[in-house]
């Protein structure tokens, strides 16, 4: 370790004389680089830290982690707390274990991505392209509803619920996901239309066509990306959702996976197994990572598209 | 393409209306027909949803929405309960608190991805990721790594320093800094993402210019770059402070509210009276107090944002 300190000096002074021409010479043992990758290597395991005690914790078995060590990587590997807490961990009377709720997921997750995107993308086509009078104003509303709290509009959705009938079930649900995704979703969509060139809807415009056959025929096949970043941003949003679905589910057979997850980790009664525990957070928290893991710069692309001009 | 098809009709119209130019009211209908959900959405559930529940906060609404005006009887009786006043101080301390640490967390390490390092993108993805998982993933991971029997106590005591004491979650006084180890892990990635977008912003030639007239890296980041960033720390403050307002299932998942009512926040009081208590009246005048948050939280931004430029 000592090598980088005296050398860093000796390269700098290289450097100075070798004048600004050329790429900027990597200097990789620099005191300054020492400093930088040090932090982010510390901060770094910090940030990873959790998601290992989860998986780790979740091979164990309950004596092993009675034993002692959060942090230490099982002796022996069990994925018995994995197929327990995937088909038997109880909430209240049912033991079926978090596979009821993952599928009461699923249900609720497909239906609402597929209409909140579509009705966004039309949303935000509309907006962008098909100005009329009031429509800013609609969706100056639209995004100012977005940062309000949202317990200020839960009941009079569950009037409205109980009016159409939906209240409580997974439909209604579904609807409400639609409603809480279209701001951010339509914003993404406006500003991403926004930027296709006028030019290009003057001369579909010419040729005859309308409202539908422009979005359909040039619109969409053009704006993949940005198709992709909503169905990312839909997924993870509505997965990991927890106040609607505590609150427009009335039945805990329907409850969705996050809502079940926490009242089995959370449930008073009977002995804590940590092991399970663990393996039912790490499966509720599988599908957003392993969309986050996939998508990789899509994901980052997505949530700064949506963040920084919301 | 059947798809495409069954616009055809549509098409005609629209292409003849805007051909003649007639009234603004008639152009292009489909768009307005196309905009009904958005319009429903904005108007009917947003904007009628909370005039309605601020109109019922002056009720004495119980187990249903009734129309019994008692003023600001509801008011009167949230700021007198311990659990609300306890709620708001909580929201306080974590708010502040959770706003400086992800700043200052999230702004050090844009800015040191952003010294063309390699491996940006690990860090990168290593940093973010906490942000793709739930509140309630998010709070069950920490509970469990802050339990005192088996967690990060046990462990650094199972080092040799015995005394060590850190077991926020059963300790009413630092309750909140449990919760905000949590938050801000959960919630310093995106942040960062957004500065560090910011940072990109920036023109190669300030850092030359800085170089040139001998100001050190750190100085730089402070005089120069930060009041450079102002509309991205404006918009960061505006997340931070509307995902703060909105702190609920953390909450739920790691203490439930406990030990006590010590961890109580207004979100899940406004719950807690509306779905739990059969206390309508609380809740919205809870929840009206929450908007009321908010608007405070917005105007300055709005005014920042729009004021200047279009107004001025």
């Amino acid at each position: 370790m000592a090598n980088p300190g005296t050398l860093a000096p000796a390269v700098a002074a290289n450097r100075d004389m070798s004048g600004p021409r050329g790429a900027k010479p990597k200097r990789a043992f620099s005191r300054a680089n020492i400093i930088v990758y040090g932090t982010l290597i510390v901060v770094a395991i910090y940030y990873a830290l959790p998601l290992y005690v989860m998986i780790v914790t979740s091979l164990k078995g309950m004596p092993e982690i009675r034993m002692g060590n959060i942090f230490s990587p099982p002796m022996e590997i069990t994925f018995e707390p994995w197929v327990k807490a995937w088909s038997q961990a109880c909430t209240g009377i049912n033991c079926d274990g978090l596979s009821r709720g993952f599928w009461n997921s699923v249900n609720i997750l497909i239906p609402s991505v597929l209409i909140s995107i579509a009705v966004a993308s039309v949303n935000g086509y509309a907006l962008s392209m098909w100005k009329f009078k009031g429509s800013e104003l609609f969706f100056t509303i639209l995004m100012i509803g977005a940062f309000i709290p949202y317990q200020i509009m839960l009941y009079p959705i569950v009037i409205l619920l109980r009016e159409a009938g939906l209240y409580g079930s997974l439909t209604g649900l579904v609807l409400v996901h639609v409603a809480f995704g279209m701001p951010i979703n339509t914003l993404l969509f406006r500003n991403y239309f926004s930027s296709i060139p006028e030019e290009l809807f003057k001369a579909a415009r010419v040729d005859g066509a309308g409202f539908w056959a422009i979005f359909f025929r040039i619109i969409m096949p053009m704006s993949l990306p940005i198709f992709v970043v909503a169905l990312i941003i839909q997924v993870t949003g509505i997965w990991n959702d927890f106040l609607f679905g505590v609150t427009y589910i009335s039945s805990p057979d329907r409850y969705p996976m996050t809502v079940q997850l926490n009242n089995i980790v959370n449930s008073v009664q009977g002995v804590k197994e940590y092991n399970v525990n663990m393996a039912a957070t790490l499966l509720t928290g599988l599908v957003p990572l392993v969309i986050y893991f996939a998508s990789g710069k899509l994901f980052v692309r997505g949530i700064a598209a949506g963040a920084v001009k919301g | 393409m059947t798809i495409a098809e069954q616009g055809r009709p549509a098409q005609g119209r629209s292409a003849a209306s805007s051909g003649k130019r007639p009234s603004r009211l008639f152009r292009n209908p489909m768009s307005k027909i196309a905009s009904i959900p958005m319009i429903f959405t904005a108007v009917v559930i947003f904007l009628g949803g909370t005039v309605w529940t601020v109109i019922y906060s002056f009720t004495s609404s119980g187990l249903l929405p009734r129309l019994n005006w008692v003023g600001l009887a509801q008011y009167d009786r949230l700021w007198t309960s311990r659990k609300w006043i306890v709620s708001i101080e909580n929201l306080g301390i974590y708010g502040i608190c959770s706003l400086i640490g992800t700043l200052l967390i999230a702004f050090t390490l844009a800015a040191l991805l952003d010294r063309k390092i390699r491996g940006e993108d690990t860090f990168r993805t290593i940093f973010l990721y906490p942000f793709a998982l739930s509140f309630i993933v998010t709070g069950l991971v920490w509970q469990w790594i802050l339990n005192p029997e088996l967690g990060l106590q046990h462990i650094v005591r199972g080092l040799g320093w015995t005394t060590f004491n850190f077991d926020p979650l059963n300790n009413p006084s630092i309750v909140m800094y449990g919760l905000l180890i949590a938050g801000l892990w959960q919630g310093t990635g995106l942040i960062m993402c957004i500065m560090l977008a910011g940072l990109r912003g920036i023109d190669e030639d300030i850092w030359k210019a800085a170089r040139v007239d001998g100001i050190g890296t750190v100085k730089t980041y402070i005089r120069i770059i930060i009041p450079m960033m102002r509309p991205v720390f404006v918009t960061s403050l505006v997340l931070i402070g509307a995902g703060i307002v909105k702190l609920y299932d953390l909450v739920v998942a790691q203490t439930s509210g406990g030990p006590g009512i010590s961890s109580e926040v207004p979100a899940k009081y406004v719950m807690t009276a509306m779905f739990g208590g059969q206390n309508l009246g609380q809740g919205f005048a809870a929840s009206t107090m929450m908007l009321v948050t908010v608007v405070i939280i917005l105007i300055p931004w709005a005014y920042l944002e729009f004021g200047g430029k279009k107004r001025g």
